[in-house]
């Protein structure tokens, strides 16, 4: 892979970690700060309510412009930022390919 | 029948509905003096009816669900007390069989209660917590190879008649309160100091008194996966739908007796047709469509047992809310109907018709986690679950 391929990827990676960390922030009503979590942190041991839970799906379709289809719709989806991470990813490739 | 071919009948129906007998003639002393149903509880034990979701590998009859509904409906008919004891058993135990399978502690555990037919109460309730139970306020304490555990649990049902209870609290002393483990406590290794009475409209049999539980026990009796994931993964399923077939049990008593009601009414009628029988046919009804909604739900768990992802969905989460929130309404309409059949027969006690029992004990239906709580918790899943409109999907 070429060098700037890679680094572009990683700039986008960033950006949609910040961004969904920012989210969760705003509408995960976490007891802790978001910056002391670990991307791979167990977010309903952190305190992510199923209520919140829900209120953060609605607030990453609407910042990535997506929408979670049913069978992704579970708590392992949404366990970790990196979980978060990857079924965005997930959802964005499919929609890159179709 | 002769009662020797009675006696011979080993198919788990014939065994339930031994116990349904005997339930049935304990029922209105065990809901007159608030009292555990030990005769039919008994009966259970001694049918080996306590043990059989169990697999067989650990000595169990690996049950179905749909079988143990079919079980919890037969004595639903007969003693809805006796029925919901069996079911929150059956509830516990299907958390223990999904998620216990890989502690060799919690297998032994499965294996003993199949052989010696133990009973399992449940402490998910903690005053406080507003009643929702994947809240704690508690929290088990981990010495070394031993834990400990206090709670404040408001409502333990038959908890002073079990063998073990399964105990919910956080998870360590700084864990968040939706950060939850559950434990297994044997006899013996708990004391429970009642604090609130169970003296109720109906289910009164249930003995669901509040305890102050104090417990100790060896740190392999919790169970190794969050309960979370037991939550979402078993009891959920589990409870809405067992809960269902003990009040499809309850409704489809009233219309039973509704029917007979009828029936006798139509034979003194002289060719006439009882002002009864109309409303008995909305009854019957009402009754199958609550039969359906149940047997839907039913074939939805075992179409998302085989695999853990479709179990935790929200589509599978709303379709058990929707299981529980039409079978506690519809019970309530259908008694109701029933009782308007049978007139002041139904209204009194003490009659082949009596109802009274009946609406009372299924007025619990809708309170057993509220259903304002389950609409809420549907409405918010409702945002972001995408609709499925198939027939047969």
């Amino acid at each position: 892979m070429a060098v700037s391929d890679e680094r572009s990827k990683t700039l986008g990676d960033f950006m949609m970690n910040q961004t969904i960390r920012e989210l969760l922030g705003r509408l995960g009503g976490l007891p802790v700060a978001v910056t002391e979590l670990e991307d791979s942190a167990d977010l309903y041991a952190a305190g992510l309510s199923s209520f919140a839970s829900v209120q953060l799906m609605l607030g990453i379709e609407e910042a990535f412009d997506i929408e979670f289809p049913d069978n992704l719709l579970n708590r392992k989806s949404f366990a970790s930022i990196a979980a978060i991470e990857e079924t965005v990813s997930m959802i964005l490739k499919a929609r890159e390919v179709a | 029948m002769t009662s020797a071919a009675v006696a011979t009948d080993m198919s788990l129906g014939g065994r339930a509905h031994r116990v349904a007998a005997i339930a049935a003639e304990f029922a209105d002393r065990v809901d007159v003096e608030g009292r555990f149903p030990h005769e039919a509880v008994d009966a259970m034990k001694a049918e080996r009816l306590l043990g059989i979701q169990v697999p067989f590998a650990h000595g169990g009859e690996g049950a179905t669900m749909i079988e143990i509904a079919e079980v919890c409906s037969i004595l639903g008919q007969a003693c809805a007390a006796s029925a919901m004891v069996f079911a929150m058993h059956q509830i516990k135990l299907c958390s223990l069989v999904e998620h216990g399978g890989e502690s060799a502690w919690h297998v032994d555990f499965m294996r003993e209660l199949a052989g010696r037919q133990l009973l399992i109460a449940s402490a998910t309730t903690e005053g406080g917590i507003g009643g929702n139970l994947r809240n704690s306020i508690c929290a088990i304490e981990i010495d070394g190879d031993t834990c400990r555990l206090e709670k404040d649990a408001t409502v333990i049902s038959y908890g002073a008649h079990a063998d073990a209870i399964m105990i919910t609290s956080r998870a360590h002393k700084d864990a968040a309160p939706s950060d939850q483990v559950m434990t297994v406590f044997r006899k013996g290794q708990y004391t429970l100091q009642k604090t609130v009475d169970w003296d109720t409209l109906g289910m009164r049999g249930t003995c669901s008194d509040g305890f102050l539980f104090k417990g100790e026990a060896p740190a392999v009796q919790m169970f190794p996966k969050p309960f979370a994931e037991i939550a979402a993964q078993s009891m959920l399923a589990s409870s809405h739908l067992l809960w269902s077939a003990v009040w499809y049990g309850i409704a489809a008593d009233a219309v039973a007796r509704a029917q007979s009601f009828v029936r006798a009414a139509a034979r003194k009628a002289n060719g006439q047709t009882p002002p009864g029988a109309l409303r008995l046919a909305e009854a019957s009804n009402l009754l199958q469509l609550l039969k359906s909604n149940l047997l839907s739900g039913l074939k939805a768990y075992a179409d998302a047992k085989v695999d853990p992802d479709r179990l935790s969905s929200m589509g599978f989460a709303i379709a058990m809310n929707n299981v529980k929130l039409a079978s506690s309404e519809m019970i309530l309409t259908i008694i109701n109907q029933a009782m308007m059949i049978c007139g002041i027969m139904g209204y009194k006690n003490g009659t082949p018709y009596s109802l009274g029992r009946h609406l009372r004990d299924a007025h619990s239906a809708q309170l057993m986690i509220s259903n304002d709580r389950i609409l809420g918790n549907t409405s918010t899943m409702l945002l972001v679950q995408k609709p499925d409109t198939s027939l047969i999907g």
